[in-house]
């Protein structure tokens, strides 16, 4: 092996920082936009905040073609349902999709994914798919390398039933920490508030972003 | 049957020159010979209530029940030829098991109707199979979307209902259930109201004996479907028995 990185065969993958939180309307989701291919930045203004159906969405982490090829057959799958159904699909149901393909294809994918949304049972949800296809609803969950760094501030400062600008302000200062701390995080943050009335999308530019201690 | 009709009852695959399809018309005979079935929707659950017919003394209470669990929250009561609502159960539970494996949530009632009337319905299409010789009632109760009905025919139409009934006294059940107020009526009403229209429609001379089958899915069991309890049965039965004494012994006054 030399020194040089070897890019030009490495797997383009999302080394990220995502984040979906509930709160009283719905659920904030968040993610920071670096996609990395080995050591060089491929995209800095990546959206891994991906549209499944009106009121779902997923965070992806991992190989960006893996998770992206999972939400485009769950997206069609979930649209095709809610034909069936007459109805918009359960986030619940939406999240049983992903899991049955993240599950089944564990040993060929590499996949952490959060599906977010909004639905008329339950409310907003957030459900967390690690890497070998587990299920489980969190009330708030991080995911990606950059997650590691932020476990502790998530813990300290999550509240149930925040208020909308409070909880945007929570997942915004979440990630900007773990962006600054991880490597293979960067760019600028993306945000998308799931509530009944749909998704409302912002973007948080890299200049922006909220300072902290930088010693 | 006039003449022209007459040869186009073969196949279920086959229209008469009217427009019709004989066996699917034979198949809802069927249900005429069968024991009534009726289900009432209330303001919180679904009951259902079955005159099982018996036709002989030497068989075994409780034998041959034409009310099934399809899953916690949907009931299934069947009216017609048992052994056909028998495959008609069987495929209702596997598309129910099938959905929560694959969904992760219990499945709608209305995508469940849709599921098995569209099973019932292929079965009139083709000249190797016959159609189903049977009715179901699909009951089922959602926190959300509270108690839900549907009936479904031999040739795979389904309706929603506040109240329904099939079998041979469908006519005169359907009588008494229209003057029932079901939209705001208690789950516990609707036992009482269902068995006393079974007993009250239930033809003394021509089917002796008959056997009383009492289901509910409500708010009051967690939107479970399961048979009422038995001192629930044992009142709903006493009522509805009084009910007819009353009856008879006002008779002859009216006369």
């Amino acid at each position: 092996m030399d020194y040089v990185n070897d890019w030009m065969n490495a797997a383009e993958s999302t080394g990220t920082s995502i984040m979906a939180a509930e709160f009283a309307d719905g659920v904030i989701i968040g993610a920071d936009s670096r996609t990395t291919t080995g050591a060089y930045i491929a995209n800095r203004v990546t959206d891994k905040l991906t549209k499944v159906t009106d009121h779902i969405y997923c965070c992806r982490s991992g190989s960006a073609a893996d998770t992206q090829a999972i939400a485009d057959v769950v997206s069609y799958h979930l649209n095709f349902h809610a034909m069936e159904l007459g109805e918009q699909p359960l986030v619940e149901t939406g999240a049983a999709v992903f899991r049955e393909l993240c599950y089944n294809y564990r040993d060929s994918l590499m996949a952490g994914i959060l599906v977010a949304g909004w639905d008329r049972k339950k409310g907003g949800q957030v459900y967390s798919i690690p890497i070998g296809g587990m299920c489980v609803r969190q009330a708030v969950s991080i995911g990606g390398s950059g997650s590691s760094y932020v476990y502790g501030y998530v813990d300290a400062n999550y509240k149930t039933g925040m208020s909308k600008e409070e909880c945007v302000n929570f997942v915004i200062n979440t990630l900007s920490l773990a962006m600054a701390r991880d490597g293979s995080s960067g760019g600028v943050v993306r945000i998308g508030v799931i509530t009944s009335e749909g998704v409302e999308r912002r973007v948080v530019l890299g200049t922006e972003l909220p300072k902290f201690y930088e010693g | 049957m006039s003449s022209i009709g007459t040869g186009y009852d073969l196949s279920a695959s086959q229209f008469s020159p009217d427009g019709r399809v004989f066996q699917v018309e034979y198949a809802v005979k069927a249900l005429d010979n069968s024991g009534t079935v009726i289900a009432l929707k209330g303001k919180e659950g679904v009951v259902f209530a079955v005159e099982k017919l018996v036709t002989s003394k030497l068989y075994e209470p409780g034998a041959n029940r034409r009310i099934f669990t399809i899953d916690r929250h949907v009931g299934m009561a069947v009216c017609g030829l048992i052994a056909d609502a028998r495959q008609i159960v069987d495929i209702a539970r596997r598309e129910a098991a099938n959905y929560r494996s694959q969904y992760g949530v219990p499945i709608p009632l209305k995508y469940l109707n849709d599921r098995v009337s569209m099973y019932m319905h292929a079965y009139t299409l083709y000249s190797a199979v016959r159609p189903y010789g049977c009715s179901v009632i699909l009951s089922g109760y959602d926190i959300t979307d509270g108690p839900a009905m549907f009936l479904i025919d031999p040739s795979g139409v389904s309706y929603g209902y506040h109240g329904c009934a099939v079998g041979k006294a469908k006519q005169a059940a359907k009588t008494e259930i229209e003057k029932l107020k079901l939209t705001d009526m208690p789950t516990q009403d609707l036992v009482k109201e269902a068995a006393k229209i079974i007993y009250l429609v239930h033809d003394e001379l021509k089917d002796k004996n008959f056997e009383l089958e009492l289901s509910w899915v409500s708010k009051e069991t967690n939107g479970d479907h399961q048979r009422v309890p038995d001192n629930v049965f044992v009142e709903a039965e006493k009522s509805a028995k009084q009910a007819m004494d009353a009856e008879s012994d006002s008779e002859p006054e009216e006369v």
